[in-house]
This record gives C-alpha cells, sequence and structure tokens, in this order.
C-alpha cells in the first residue's frame, strides 16, 4: 500500500531540500519534503558564514530576521599570530554575513511551502523503493509510524550523513584525507572584533581551521575543524578547541549558549549525482568547498539548478537518468573547476607546517593583495617566498 | 563490539564517515547494522569521542 505519490520527494529540509522543492514546485511539480528532525533549522550544524555574492546568485534576498551580523571582512590569524585582514574593498562582493540559520532555514523551507511543495516534520527515511534496479519512492517513519511513498525522483538533501545516495547506488564514500571533524561552541561574554571573521590556521586545527564567527557584539560561533587523517585520539577535536579557547584571553570568559558537533567533506564532486529516479544535492552531493569547508551557497546553486530541472522533467514524465543530467551538467559547469582547484590546493595546504603558515601569512600582511585572487595571492607570496609558490604554481 | 556513550551529540559525523555505510542516526539513537567491519573509522572522526570499540561481539 502506498501513503502517497508524488512527481519529487525531497529527503532533508536543509538549504539545499528547499531550494530544490521550492524551485520544482515552482514549475508545477508536486513536491513532498520530509525532515527527520521535529523542527526545521535546529540544531544548527554550521558556522553560519555565507558571501553576500552568493545569496544573489540563487535569487535569496538578505532579510534581517535571519541575518546576525554582517562584517567588513576576514582576518587570517597564523600560528605566532601575523594577521592578514581582507577587506570590503578586496573581497567585492564576497565579503561575509553571518546567518541565524534557525531562522534561515525556516524562510527558505516557507518561501518552498509557498510555491505549493508538502512539508512533513519528524519524518525520517529509512530506505529507498526500488523496482528494477531504479527508484521509485521511499520509505519513511512519521511521527513514528511507518508509511512510503512513490515518487518521479527521490532527491537526497540529507546532508554529510546522506545515506539516500548509497542506498540508491550512487557512491559517495569519502577517503580519511577528505573528511574534516568539528565542534563549535556559541559562546557569549567574549571579547572578540565583531566586524570581522577569523580564522586561525597551523597546528591548533591540523589540516583545518578554528574560526571565530561574530553573531552579535558579544556572541561568536567559536568552532574548529580538524582532518579526520590527522586526529590522534577519539575526542581529539573537542579538546582541542577547548585548550585553544582556555588560552585566548578574548574567549577564555566565555560561556556557551550552545555546543554542536559535525563533520565536513572537503572532497571532489563524486563521479555522479544522478541516476534513473534519484538526484542529490548540497552537501549529500559532496560539492563542500574543500579550503573553507563552506557549504551553504553551494548547496543553494545545487537546489535551484535541480528543482528548475525537476520541474521541467515533471511536466515531460521523464525521470531518467539522461534527463537528470541536465542538472548534473549545469551543476559541474558551474563548479566542478573551483571543487576540483580548491581540492588540489587543500591537498597542498595540509602538508605546511606552522612556519611556513607564518612566512606566507606575514607577507601578505606586509605586502598586501590588491584584489583577492589565487593567482593574486601567489604572485604576492612569490615576491619574498619564491620557494614556497613552485609547488601551488601549476593552480593558478 | 561497539559502545555509544552519552556524550553522543547526534550530529550524524560518524553515519557520513562510515565507508560501509553501516550506522543509522535517528534523530537521537545511532544504531550499527552488520555491514558493520569495525574498522574504527567512526571512533577516530567522532568530534567528542563518543564511539568505542570494546572487547567481545
Amino acid at each position: 500500500m502506498v501513503d502517497g505519490k508524488y512527481d519529487v520527494i525531497v529527503v532533508g529540509a536543509g538549504p539545499a531540500g528547499s531550494m530544490t522543492a521550492k524551485h520544482a514546485a515552482q514549475k508545477g511539480a508536486s513536491v513532498l519534503m520530509i525532515e527527520k528532525r521535529q523542527e526545521i533549522g535546529s540544531p544548527v550544524r554550521c558556522g553560519e558564514g555565507i558571501s553576500k555574492a552568493s545569496l544573489d546568485e540563487v535569487g535569496i534576498k538578505p532579510d534581517k530576521r535571519w541575518i546576525a551580523a554582517e562584517v567588513d571582512g576576514a582576518k587570517i590569524v597564523s600560528p605566532s599570530g601575523h594577521v592578514f585582514t581582507i577587506n570590503e574593498r578586496m573581497a567585492g562582493n564576497e565579503v561575509g554575513m553571518v546567518l541565524e540559520r534557525v531562522l534561515f532555514d525556516k524562510a527558505l523551507a516557507a518561501d518552498a511551502a509557498n510555491a505549493g511543495a508538502e512539508i512533513k516534520v519528524k519524518t525520517s527515511a529509512v530506505g529507498l523503493k526500488i523496482e528494477n534496479g531504479k527508484v521509485r519512492g521511499v520509505k519513511v517513519i512519521s511521527h513514528g509510524e511507518p508509511m512510503e511513498f512513490e515518487a518521479g525522483c527521490v532527491v537526497g538533501a540529507d546532508g554529510f550523513e546522506s545515506q539516500i545516495g548509497r542506498w540508491g547506488g550512487l557512491d559517495t564514500n569519502l577517503k580519511p584525507n577528505d573528511i574534516t571533524s568539528c565542534f563549535q561552541y556559541r559562546l557569549t561574554n567574549v571579547d572578540h572584533d565583531f566586524r570581522y571573521c577569523e580564522f586561525i590556521i597551523g597546528s591548533a586545527a591540523p589540516g583545518g581551521y578554528i574560526w571565530i564567527f561574530p553573531k552579535d557584539e558579544y556572541t561568536a560561533n567559536v568552532g574548529i575543524g580538524v582532518l579526520l587523517s590527522k586526529i590522534k585520539s577519539p575526542g581529539q577535536v573537542k579538546q582541542l578547541l577547548d585548550r585553544f579557547i582556555a588560552k585566548d584571553e578574548r574567549l577564555n570568559k566565555g560561556q556557551p549558549l550552545d555546543a554542536v558537533s559535525g563533520a565536513v567533506s572537503v572532497s571532489p564532486p563524486p563521479d555522479k549525482l544522478v541516476k534513473d529516479g534519484l538526484l542529490l544535492v548540497g552537501d549529500a552531493a559532496r560539492i563542500i568547498d574543500p579550503i573553507t569547508g563552506g557549504g551553504i551557497a553551494h548547496a543553494c546553486i545545487s537546489g535551484m539548478h535541480a528543482g528548475k530541472v525537476l520541474g521541467e522533467a515533471a511536466q515531460e514524465k521523464d525521470f531518467s537518468e539522461a534527463r537528470l543530467m541536465e542538472y548534473e551538467n549545469l551543476l559541474r559547469n558551474r563548479l566542478e573547476n573551483k571543487l576540483w582547484r580548491n581540492w588540489m590546493a587543500k591537498e597542498k595546504l595540509i602538508t605546511l607546517s606552522d612556519e611556513t603558515f607564518d612566512k606566507i601569512i606575514q607577507t601578505l600582511a606586509e605586502v598586501g593583495v590588491e584584489k583577492m585572487s589565487v593567482g593574486n595571492i601567489l604572485k604576492v607570496i612569490k615576491s619574498r617566498h619564491p620557494e614556497l609558490v613552485k609547488e601551488f604554481e601549476d593552480l593558478i | 563490539m561497539i559502545a555509544v556513550v552519552e556524550r553522543c551529540m547526534h550530529c550524524g559525523a560518524c553515519v557520513g564517515s562510515c565507508p560501509s555505510n553501516a550506522i543509522y542516526l535517528n534523530e537521537v539513537i545511532l544504531s550499527f547494522n552488520s555491514d558493520c567491519t569495525k574498522c574504527g573509522r567512526c571512533v577516530k572522526v567522532c568530534p567528542v569521542g563518543a564511539i568505542r570499540m570494546e572487547a567481545g561481539d
């Protein structure tokens, strides 16, 4: 027995899921979006930083209700304390803001509902309905009751922990060098510079970084990401952050308003993102920026493209792999080169010593960078330390 | 066997990292199925050290 039939069922109501649901519904597709948690957007598992430019690209109008802070730029801090400040003049529209994800995610879900999508919360996907190798729908437990839904296409928007793809035969397994384990407090009563997002690189966070993203004058998301292949003992990620906070005079009187953990992929994109009746978006599609670990912008881009293609596929009643490839091609045209380039850069960055990070950041701070780009950064470093740039030159 | 202790924050870092897709997280309940090969990746990736490998099946 089937409890319902839809053109598109989206599993996961984060930004990628809601953007998919909205754009598919806008084109007339019947859409169900399910969320395993009882509240969309909570608990937040995110540093919440995003650039203004990326919201423009996906047609999301900034709204004061879900913007916690607008910053003037970013500070990159080296192990011995050199600071390279990236301001708005250098970064243009790439300068950031810090979101209130609990409200941002709800706003995007509301947009999807407004476009005609149905939403179910406290509804977990527990398996796919597969017939003759084709995905036909999804098995769920909704408010404790088992149910089954048929769909033309199931969309895996189920985040880093994604299982939809793997259940359906899309390989999204990651290597230990491509996984970053994270822990974050929202700390209040701290004395940070609330005009800047701060990134602390080097052995304080092996293979990753510590971030201080302002929420307001007294409060910041203070988090850490450590590359899985560099973790030495269980629980080390939280320990490294606790140790950093205890030593930092701006932070060590801070008190937590919440604590969250999680992981992000820092990988190249997978070989395949679609199959007959199945498609992946957002973190589930492993499209997080391997340098920054940022995922919101790419999630929104993938959701927008997926939703539009699915809306048209619904009109044509064709959810075959060949039809859905239009989405994969659109996404690859937009992101593939960037993801590969940043992944290769990450592979090199994780090998650098504290001493090298100090040299690089000191040089950038003293010489300055006219306009932010990988090429310009490398040019500046080359002017003083040509030996450091050699390995990166193929990235220009 | 694999044991999950109370400090688990239900974040799913282990689920997405599991090379056998053997872990299921239903909001707050973490369970391991028979595909688990006891490779130990979940023990390492857990940001808070909530997963332990113990002697016996």
